[in-house]
């Protein structure tokens, strides 16, 4: 993996003018990525459809970390991200937008979902009588 | 008669700028630029993503996604679209031995997986609005054709860039431009894929489960 890596690194380097591109992986690393994903793919679904945990949320759990985990693969088996490729750019990019994504998902969902609880035992007649 | 140059007598006129632009320099850049479109588009997911799981549980006495949703359709489509990545990689990979013919194969089975992801999508939506679930129905109804169908627009504009790549190949080979075009749909390509994962996930697993 990690000699992959740099031989990415190498390839995508600014200097590397002789061939064009030369790093998107082999044939063992897009079989490795490919492999990684069928298992983290057959799993969550396996989890849901088999019914195997009793606990409704575990499963949610654990079905959002193994997509998580797909998610890592891909970037790194078919991607081909390393902290290296463009001279660190493209993995400056990626943490703020995994930032901003984290703020925007869970800010959403937490500020709407403590407003559809304040809002719950309220019916919309009640609503029609204390608007008056 | 003196003149005030600084460099020793013999070396070539000092250069104050690259001049050396043509041809290769673009690449890098152009990775690196279509990583920031990539992040771009994953945040139009991501509010998307937002969106769906705000609304994702207002049913408004409609269907749920346990009445709706069909998973082993959904395990079926997930495999279509990673069958096509492990392609698409191999297109790369005969890119970068130059084999135009089975670049141009490899990309062709992509493209076949990635049509059959989208007929598979778009009979699901046919089967919804016949379960009586179009978008207006409920909110949830809604924020669900909004995120599924921006996803399954997205593979439907990568197919016809495949399809124009796959012209521009056959007619002018594998250039370096073309080349640098099949990279930046590759990595169109598998981010899509990325984003089915947290589709399949959030919507289609996560809606049965509750």
């Amino acid at each position: 993996m990690s000699a992959d890596a740099g031989h990415l690194a190498q390839g995508h380097g600014s200097h590397d003018h002789g061939h064009t591109e030369g790093g998107h992986g082999s044939v063992k690393s897009y079989l490795t990525g490919f492999v990684l994903s069928v298992i983290l793919t057959v799993i969550p679904f396996w989890l849901v459809m088999g019914g195997v945990l009793d606990n409704s949320l575990v499963t949610t759990l654990a079905i959002l970390v193994l997509g998580g985990v797909q998610m890592v693969v891909h970037v790194v088996y078919f991607l081909h991200m390393s902290t290296k490729s463009e001279g660190g750019w493209t993995f400056m990019a990626l943490i703020f937008t995994i930032t901003l994504v984290v703020i925007m998902l869970a800010g959403s969902v937490w500020v709407m979902y403590h407003m559809n609880r304040n809002m719950m035992p309220m019916s919309g007649h009640e609503m029609m009588n204390q608007m008056r | 008669m003196m003149h005030t140059d600084t460099a020793p007598p013999g070396t070539a006129a000092p250069v104050f700028f690259v001049t050396d632009e043509e041809g290769h320099h673009s690449e890098g850049s152009t990775m690196l630029g279509f990583w920031l479109y990539l992040m771009s588009d994953c945040l139009i997911f991501a509010t998307l993503f937002a969106t769906y799981g705000v609304l994702g549980r207002s049913y408004a006495a409609g269907p749920s996604p346990k009445d709706l949703f069909d998973l082993p359709g959904i395990a079926v489509n997930t495999a279509m679209l990673l069958f096509s990545s492990i392609t698409y990689g191999f297109a790369m990979l005969e890119m970068d031995k130059d084999d135009k013919r089975k670049t141009q194969m490899w990309l062709a089975i992509t493209g076949l997986f990635g049509v059959a992801f989208v007929t598979l999508e778009i009979r699901e939506f046919v089967h919804l609005f016949h379960e009586g679930a179009p978008p207006w129905r409920s909110a949830f109804l809604s924020s669900f054709y909004t995120l599924v169908s921006t996803h399954g627009l997205h593979v439907s504009f990568g197919i016809l860039w495949l399809v124009t790549l796959m012209v521009q190949v056959q007619r002018y080979g594998l250039v370096a431009a073309n080349k640098r075009r099949l990279m930046c749909l590759s990595m169109f390509w598998h981010f899509l894929d990325l984003i089915w994962i947290g589709v399949f996930t959030v919507v289609y697993l996560m809606g049965v489960l509750e």
